[in-house]
């Protein structure tokens, strides 16, 4: 790697680009030859920084200075002040101003700790930033895969996909067999979440090493990445890395010299929330419709062309790098008793500063939305947020001090689920709200099972009769009556988990449901 | 067709791969009939099975398409950020429906679920450049902007 006197990082991610990043790094480079800086000064692209919601962020290093909302307009300035002068452009810095930076540097940071510092598209940097040390760990110390689960299952790592199921367990019970496969579950389709993007885009090295892991634990010889069609930047980011580390015999045959051999692919979705269920997903990869299976047999025993397969979120993978490498109490130092870790959660909404956060596990709600996200936007009054994406549960302000981890939302029938909050303000409408997610369901039930199929329709109509006036009596309790129904007969978690929204809307903003009688 | 589809083993795990491949072949964005017919044949199952496959999933489709398909994101916290403002904008500036190509196949209007990108709602994908922070005049200025930049082509 060429010596820099100063680097640039260019974050570059789906929201940078919508702000116009590719000019802004044209501009910045065309003012540094100018000036005869080109070799002095070296810009570098990387993931997201994990301050969403700042359009165009540039961070200088070795001054730690982060810039955000860059214009192609302020580049000669910029490069002017701070590239030749060494004084940095006040008006444009972030740090200081938002909650959300200043609180950055004192974060834990596991699974986001390289995102928008390494180059994501560079195996040198990512190696340099510890990458593919768990897994070069595990052969030079001989350790046993059933080593390697049990040191997972001391971690306490659970899944970071939505059920929370713990990761150890889950690869301790994969079946016997001479073929298994470990899929990776990038079809991050749950509305308000996009946390596993921001790590194929940022950090694909530490995604693939979890995944190795993963394969050497269970005893599989292949790996895949099925990643959701519309994440284009994250399928070319990830195809990338799996070549890399293929040409740099990470991935193949007799990896690092041992008699450990596992091969990646990635498979590209093509636009179904269904497939985010893991047997659906399964189906898919198979060339099929995205049909869940009925469970059990579980894919640990069942699997990919019938074959034990264990299925893992992005998130629960990248967290085994640094458990192997730094050991179970290390990442028990962080979260709660029953929830180690960190958890990134994505915040949205009515808030002033959407984005993204990795806090530990047990950091209450309220301190998420107002430390990280800026509290409610234009001083507005906090009616609800909606937790876990569209099939999560809502809370209203008396619920603002949960726990945020797996355990603490049972206590209000909340689920952490993939980690997305999104706040909703005193003026919204809780009754147009549950619509838009009711709407979203009835698209998105696969209709392979009839009560899902039938009763996302019924809950649609019910629910359009309410917000328009027509309703009549019983109609708001017959919402939660058949999204009940739907969760005792329902095939999958997709019909199950209506039952979430509508009962905690209704409960908890009753008179906001209006029939006619009422 | 025959060389697109030589890149791929002849295994219905390569299905959806193929299938995104022949689609992004077709000037108008869509599989036709020849393509579902050789997808099959190469992956050796029955053709039903391949129709079966692509009518799933809201990337496919089997109707001619537009030139640019433009995906309004439709999913919660786009749409309490004001994403159906969105649609009947686009709906009104284009003269479609949601599924329908405008009379010079310039566009297909569609919706999606979540694109994944609610930090910037509402948001919306034309191919594959995504759009944020939308509101009514940015839409109809980036509509304006790609059909000047297709009229001068």
């Amino acid at each position: 790697m060429r010596l820099a006197r100063t680097h640039v990082l260019v974050s570059v991610n789906d929201e940078a680009l919508l702000a116009g990043v590719r000019d802004v790094e044209r501009a910045l480079r065309a003012a540094l030859a100018e000036r005869g800086l080109g070799e002095e000064v070296q810009v570098i692209e990387t993931g997201d920084p994990g301050i969403a919601g700042h359009g165009v962020v540039l961070v200088v290093h070795s001054d730690g200075v982060v810039y955000g909302r860059v214009a192609v307009s302020d580049v000669r300035e910029n490069v002017d002040e701070h590239m030749v002068k060494g004084r940095p452009v006040r008006r444009l810095r972030i740090a200081g101003r938002s909650a959300t930076t200043t609180a950055l540097a004192e974060r834990p940071r596991i699974v986001l700790r390289n995102c928008g510092v390494i180059d994501p598209e560079s195996l040198d940097e990512a190696i340099a930033a510890g990458a593919y040390e768990g897994i070069a760990h595990v052969i030079e110390t001989g350790m046993s895969p059933a080593n390697l689960i049990a040191l997972v299952k001391q971690s306490g790592l659970r899944g970071r996909g939505g059920a929370g199921f713990p990761t150890g367990m889950k690869w301790g019970f994969t079946a016997p067999g001479e073929v298994k496969y470990i899929i990776c579950n990038a079809d991050e389709g749950e509305p308000g979440t996009f946390k596993d993007r921001l790590i194929l885009e940022g950090d694909p090295h530490r995604l693939l090493e979890g995944i190795l892991l993963a394969g050497f634990a269970v005893g599989a010889t292949k790996g895949y990445v099925y990643i959701r069609g519309e994440y284009a930047l994250s399928i070319h980011r990830m195809q990338k890395a799996i070549d890399d580390a293929r040409a740099a015999g990470l991935l193949g045959d007799a990896i690092l010299g041992s008699s450990f051999s596992f091969d990646v692919e990635v498979k590209k979705g093509a636009g179904a929330y269904v497939c985010g269920e893991e047997t659906a997903l399964i189906e898919s990869i198979e060339g099929k419709r995205g049909y869940p299976r009925l469970k059990p047999p579980y894919p640990g025993a069942v699997g990919l062309w019938a074959r034990p397969t264990v299925v893992n979120n992005v998130e629960t993978l990248a967290n085994v790098p640094p458990i192997v490498v730094r050991g179970a109490e290390w990442f028990r130092s962080f979260g709660t008793a029953s929830c180690p870790g960190t958890k990134v959660y994505t915040i949205l909404g009515h808030v002033e500063v959407p984005g993204l956060v990795e806090v530990e596990m047990g950091t209450p709600l309220r301190r998420i939305i107002w430390e990280y996200g800026g509290g409610v936007r234009g001083g507005k009054r906090f009616k609800a947020a909606l937790i876990g994406g569209a099939a999560g549960g809502f809370v209203d302000e008396s619920q603002l001090d949960v726990a945020m981890d797996f355990d603490g939302l049972k206590e209000y029938a909340g689920v952490l689920g993939s980690g997305a909050i999104l706040v909703v303000d005193e003026d919204a409408s809780i009754v147009e709200l549950l619509h838009g997610i009711l709407r979203f369901f009835r698209h998105e039930s696969c209709g392979q099972c009839a009560p899902c199929r039938t009763g996302t329709a019924a809950l649609v109509q019910l629910s359009d009769a309410i917000r328009t006036g027509k309703a009549g009596p019983g109609d708001v309790d017959r919402l939660v009556d058949i999204a009940r129904t739907m969760q005792a007969t329902s095939l999958c978690p997709l019909g199950q988990s209506l039952i979430l929204p509508v009962k905690s809307a209704v409960e908890r903003f009753r008179s906001e449901f209006r029939t006619a009688s009422a | 067709m025959r060389t697109l589809l030589e890149k791929y083993p002849r295994s219905a795990e390569y299905l959806l791969d193929i299938l995104h491949d022949l689609q992004d072949a077709q000037p108008k964005r869509y599989l036709t009939p020849e393509a579902l017919r050789a997808a099959a044949e190469h992956v050796g199952a029955p053709l039903s099975d391949v129709v079966g496959t692509a009518t799933f999933y809201s990337m496919f489709s089997l109707k001619p398409r537009g030139r640019r398909i433009i995906r309004v994101c439709e999913s919660p916290p786009c749409l309490l950020m004001g994403a159906e403002t969105l649609l009947d904008v686009l709906r009104r500036h284009l003269g479609v429906e949601a599924g329908g190509t405008t009379s010079d196949g310039a566009f297909t209007l569609e919706s999606t679920s979540c694109l994944g990108v609610c930090g910037v709602a509402p948001a919306m994908m034309i191919d594959e450049e995504l759009y944020g922070n939308l509101t009514a005049e940015r839409v109809t200025a980036i509509i304006d902007r790609l059909r000047r930049d297709d009229a001068t082509r």
